[in-house]
């Protein structure tokens, strides 16, 4: 059952330097029980997409859909919103420290958003239930902590503060939005493996917003690779991890340390995501590609199917077949390469084999 | 997440800079939202027009032929003795109580009252950033001797020692300067060494220590830049509480003597006339009153500028009107190729 | 740490003494917590630096991998002397540099820099780049004028920053370019060790390549030697000739990169390597991950024993009673150490166990 279908979402912001185009047009749904990784850097509209899925994007504007059961969540005012908020979709922020309020108890601010939604409970139901959202994501003692502040509680223990706050009226999804981009190794894998736990629980589904592959390899079904306020590359994790289309998505794979041998120079990307003011024409990552084509330069291509059995969709000019980190597709992508750059790419092509990033 | 944090992943920091805006300044930005503010504007032109009065004040004595200090018993007094109203005998704003052309003095008094609020004020600011950085940095026994020194200096009845001083040194200009320095440095510096105190744990600070950078070259070169936002905050806002304090003092007949005019002790001396001449008190209140609230209003003015989320606030309530407009608009123009696969599951 | 085990650190020390640059002995780094008032009592310790060891090669780079409270950033700061040593040695070169006096660590210096992890917090945001470069020269007084725009420039190129950016201020780089500035202003003065504390944890991952990439050139040209501390352990992997493990103040293990991440012999490291994330679905699937029960204790009041015990799947009731030497352990080479009575064996599932031990706690 589809839970969450959004259509060509687009979010601007007017600035005194001009218009930010943060995101430009990203569709995508979410089914019940399904968990949906975003993956981006730092500019690629990943927050501003979900932050503005939940109203909290003010001085925004935004075109477009985001059906969540029936109801097109940018048309609901203020009030209405915040009736979703919470108990239908729920969130987890990245730094539980400054997302809990420092001057409450814990145990209070559970009960309380319990309260805010469910207006017959009673307090002391309210607290018992916090209580016992507590016991549930593994805070030992919870009667006791239930009565601590944000700031008595570990990191990880805070961000399972969160995810009871974010549990306790069993919403339909949650959305994630770095959740454990600030805490140690192992808990980051408490974390996770409570997150997958809970999920199959109640089949909730998640929309996990991380910049981290290694969590999305780990619990994602489906993956949408962000770049420059759209998605570069859409599919099921097992297309994006071991049949990457989009260079984009090829790149990250391989700057990423493990993918070398240890010692060995790593292959980043050259140059940085570009300004979301000021784009460059055509893809936006043709400034940064290797293989960027004569198209590239002035077209800007829309999401292309990649393969007919799964839903993987690739928003690049290359031919569907050169998917893959394999030679056979590094073989397609050169012979595309050879074929279709002739002309105004010819340029790109040789400032990026100039970046100080790339040469040895 | 906070408005500013997404205001920052919007503007995409990542962008390359040559093809983004081009770099400004803190102040340049800081300039352009200050000019951008309407209250703001308007209390710097006033503050400008009240200097250039009393810069020409002997030049606009001149032009209505009435020196500030000479009584013109006929002209300026009526049968009864008492001075006459505004646009009387070519006294504008009428006469004080001797006769005396009050619109004239009223200048000169702002060449006083402004004198006495910049001066004091920079000289306090100098003393007050020194002390509170000193304070501030160092900690320990330094801190504790300069703050308790700073405590004490504050909790000093201001008005017993100009007391103590008039009648020991005579009151005059430079009484109420050194009086006024010396009660204002305090504040300023309290609020300087808070400001240290929380920039010396700064990233920065600990990789020019890592550095090898002495304390001084610290205190001077990497935290003062940093204090000068607030403190300029500080001082535009430490004026006009100079300006007060110095009409204070005069009116209670300690600082500024007449025949000298000061707006302190023209009040003092109209507070017997109230009955026959309202213009003798309320145009000298009048002009304290707006050079009090042109200065706290400017401060006010460059404390928003200085604070980038008040743009944003700006931004949010365009954006509202702008959201309710794409609302009606119920499909939204294309602003990007759409995706051809439509919106088939991810 | 026991004699034996001293002796043990000795010995492999001693076959590269005069290859060492950095080396430290028995370092403890102990922060007093007072009472609030005027007379403030010490009621107790945040013990972050509990008795380390450790030796860096010269040119070499040595990876220090923790946690939070592992005391890891306390301990390269107690290196860099930006904080005084509560007991143990720091040498460097062959000089003692423990807690020396401003003045007379002013020419160590030139030789000891740091990279910070926030590319936002460590540059001055109200000064312009071209002077945070020049700093080091200012401040060391070694070029000036001209002379010294040159070399700033210089450095700006070398490090990937377009020389005309001079006059910009931090904030209008990116998080990546702030990275190389603080890079940049390190190099100035050829120093010979580079403290690196998490330079690339705050970064995205395609910049984060460049910067290692970076680090590595510079390493490669200049001779340099790195101490770099992170909690990401493939970066750690990537970039490291020898790896040392911190947990809550101790040396948890030690040894080459190879041998610590092929067998890891503590049980923390082997949770740690576990719970590392891989960008590889069938890998993450099939991985046995260790997870821990509970948070990292605090250091005021680290556990008793072997501070790991309370959340060690292998515990037992010796694991609380004493506290384990830092030594080689049967099978491993010399320059291999681990500080635990019941090391991982070959072949160990520590998941089953770990998974055991939450079920019944």
């Amino acid at each position: 059952m589809t839970l969450l279908e959004v259509e060509n979402l687009t979010v601007s912001f007017p600035s005194a330097d001009g218009v930010v185009r943060a995101v430009r047009g990203v569709s995508f749904t979410l089914e019940a029980g399904q968990t949906l990784g975003i993956v981006g850097e730092s500019g690629s509209g990943k927050t501003v997409l979900t932050q503005t899925l939940l109203g909290l994007t003010p001085g925004a504007e935004i075109t477009g859909k985001a059906i969540f059961g029936g109801t097109d969540l940018l048309q609901l005012s203020e009030n209405q919103m915040r009736q979703v908020r919470g108990s239908r979709i729920s969130v987890i922020f990245q730094d539980p420290l400054t997302s809990l309020h420092p001057l409450y108890r814990v145990g209070w601010q559970i009960a309380e958003m319990i309260r805010a939604h469910e207006k017959d409970i009673t307090k002391k139901q309210a607290a018992e239930r916090a209580v016992e959202l507590l016991g549930r994501v593994g805070i030992p003692n919870p009667a006791q902590r239930v009565n601590d502040y944000p700031h008595q509680f570990s990191g990880g223990m805070r961000q399972r503060a969160m995810i009871a706050m974010a549990m306790s009226l069993s919403p339909q999804m949650i959305i994630a939005d770095e959740p454990t981009t600030a805490l140690d190794a192992t808990v980051q894998a408490q974390i996770l493996d409570l997150l997958l736990k809970l999920q199959q629980e109640s089949h909730t589904a998640l929309l996990m917003i991380t910049h981290d592959l290694g969590v999305v390899a780990d619990i994602a079904d489906n993956v949408m690779v962000m770049y420059a306020g759209r998605a570069a590359e859409k599919g099921p994790k097992h297309d994006i991890f071991y049949e990457p289309h989009h260079p984009y998505t090829k790149g990250l794979l391989e700057s990423i340390p493990n993918s070398s041998a240890a010692g060995e120079r790593l292959r980043p990307i050259p140059g940085q995501p570009p300004s979301l003011i000021n784009l460059p024409s055509g893809c936006k990552f043709h400034p940064r590609c290797t293989y960027v084509l004569d198209r590239c330069v002035t077209e800007e291509p829309g999401l292309r199917e990649i393969s007919s059995d799964t839903a993987h969709l690739s928003a690049c000019w290359l031919p569907a077949r050169a998917a893959g980190l394999g030679g056979e597709a590094e073989k397609i992508r050169e012979e595309t390469v050879r074929e279709s750059r002739m002309g105004a790419a010819v340029e790109v092509a040789e400032a990026i084999a100039a970046a100080p990033e790339v040469q040895a | 997440m906070s408005l500013s944090e997404l205001e920052f992943q919007a503007a995409a920091v990542e962008g390359a800079p040559e093809q983004a805006v081009e770099g400004r300044s803190q102040w340049q930005l800081t300039w352009r939202r200050l000019r951008s503010d309407k209250v703001a504007v308007t209390a710097m032109i006033t503050i400008v027009v009240m200097v250039g009065l009393a810069i020409a004040a002997p030049a606009i004595a001149a032009l209505v032929h009435h020196p500030p200090n000479i009584a013109y018993p006929n002209t300026g007094e009526n049968a009864v003795g008492n001075p006459v109203g505004p646009f009387t005998n070519g006294f504008w704003l009428g006469t004080d109580d001797t006769g005396r052309d009050l619109m004239v003095r009223i200048f000169y008094g702002a060449r006083i009252s402004l004198f006495v609020g910049l001066v004091t004020t920079a000289v306090a600011t100098v003393a007050g950033v020194a002390v509170g950085l000193i304070a501030g940095y160092f900690g320990g026994i330094v801190d504790a001797v300069l703050a308790r020194f700073t405590d004490a200096v504050l909790a000093f009845p201001y008005v017993v020692l100009a007391l103590a001083l008039a009648v020991v040194l005579g009151p005059s200009l430079a009484v109420i300067i050194g009086v006024i320095t010396f009660f204002s440095w305090a504040g300023i510096s309290r609020i300087v060494r808070g400001q240290t105190l929380s920039l010396k744990e700064k990233e920065y600070i600990e990789a020019a220590r890592s550095l090898g950078a002495g304390p001084f070259r610290i205190m001077f070169i990497d935290i003062l830049p940093n204090l000068l936002a607030p403190v300029l905050v500080l001082a535009t806002l430490y004026i006009p509480a100079a300006v007060v304090f110095e009409a204070t003092l005069s009116y209670l007949g300690l600082g500024i003597q007449p025949p000298t005019a000061s707006w302190g002790n023209i009040l003092a001396a109209a507070q017997n006339f109230y009955q026959v001449a309202w213009w003798y008190t309320v145009f000298p209140a009048l002009a304290l009153l707006i050079t009090t609230l042109a200065f706290n209003l400017l401060g006010d003015g460059i404390r928003d500028a200085m604070d980038p989320t008040t743009e944003r606030l700006l931004a949010a309530r365009r954006g509202r009107k702008a959201r309710a407009r794409s609302r009606k608009n119920a499909a939204g123009p294309d602003q990007a190729p759409a995706d051809t696969a439509g919106s088939a599951s991810a | 740490m026991t004699d034996e085990s001293a002796a043990a650190v000795m010995t492999s020390a001693q076959s590269s003494q005069d290859d060492v640059l950095v080396r430290v002995d028995n370092l403890v780094k102990y922060f007093p917590v007072r009472t609030a008032g005027y007379v403030r009592r010490t009621v107790g310790h945040v013990q972050a630096v509990d008795g380390v060891s450790l030796a860096i090669p010269r040119g070499k780079t040595l990876g220090l991998v923790g946690e939070t409270g592992s005391g890891k950033s306390t301990l390269a700061r107690c290196i860099a002397g930006l904080l005084p040593v509560t007991s143990g040695q720091v040498t460097f070169d062959g000089d003692d540099i423990t807690n020396l006096s401003r003045r007379k660590m002013i020419p160590y210096r030139r030789e000891i820099q740091m990279i910070f992890q926030d590319p936002y917090g460590s540059l001055n945001p109200r000064r312009r780049v071209g002077a945070i470069i020049a700093d080091p020269f200012a401040i060391h007084k070694t070029v000036a004028g001209n002379e010294r725009k040159r070399r700033v420039q210089e450095l700006m190129e070398r490090v990937g920053l377009n020389p005309e950016h001079y006059n910009r201020f931090p904030a209008e780089f990116s998080g990546g370019q702030r990275q190389r500035i603080g890079v940049a202003r390190a190099l100035a003065l050829r120093p010979k060790l580079i403290i690196c504390d998490e330079p690339v944890s705050a970064l995205d991952v395609s910049i984060q390549a460049q910067v290692l990439n970076l680090l590595a050139d510079l390493q490669r040209d200049y001779g340099l030697t790195y101490l770099f501390i992170a909690h990401d352990l493939e970066v750690v992997r990537h970039v490291s000739d020898s790896v040392t493990v911190m947990y809550l103040g101790r040396v948890a293990e030690e040894g080459s990169r190879d041998a610590v991440y092929r067998t890891p012999r503590h049980p923390y490291t082997a949770a740690l390597l576990s719970a590392a994330p891989a960008a590889d679905p069938d890998a993450a699937a099939s991985r046995q991950r260790i997870i821990l029960t509970g948070d990292i204790p605090s250091p005021i009041d680290p556990p008793s024993g072997c501070r790991f015990h309370p959340r060690c799947p292998k515990a037992r009731e010796l694991c609380g009673q004493e506290d384990p030497p830092l030594e080689v352990k049967a099978g491993d080479g010399p320059t291999h150490l681990t500080a635990c009575h019941f090391p991982v064996e070959a072949g160990e599932n520590l998941a089953a166990a770990a998974a055991a031990r939450r079920e019944s706690p």
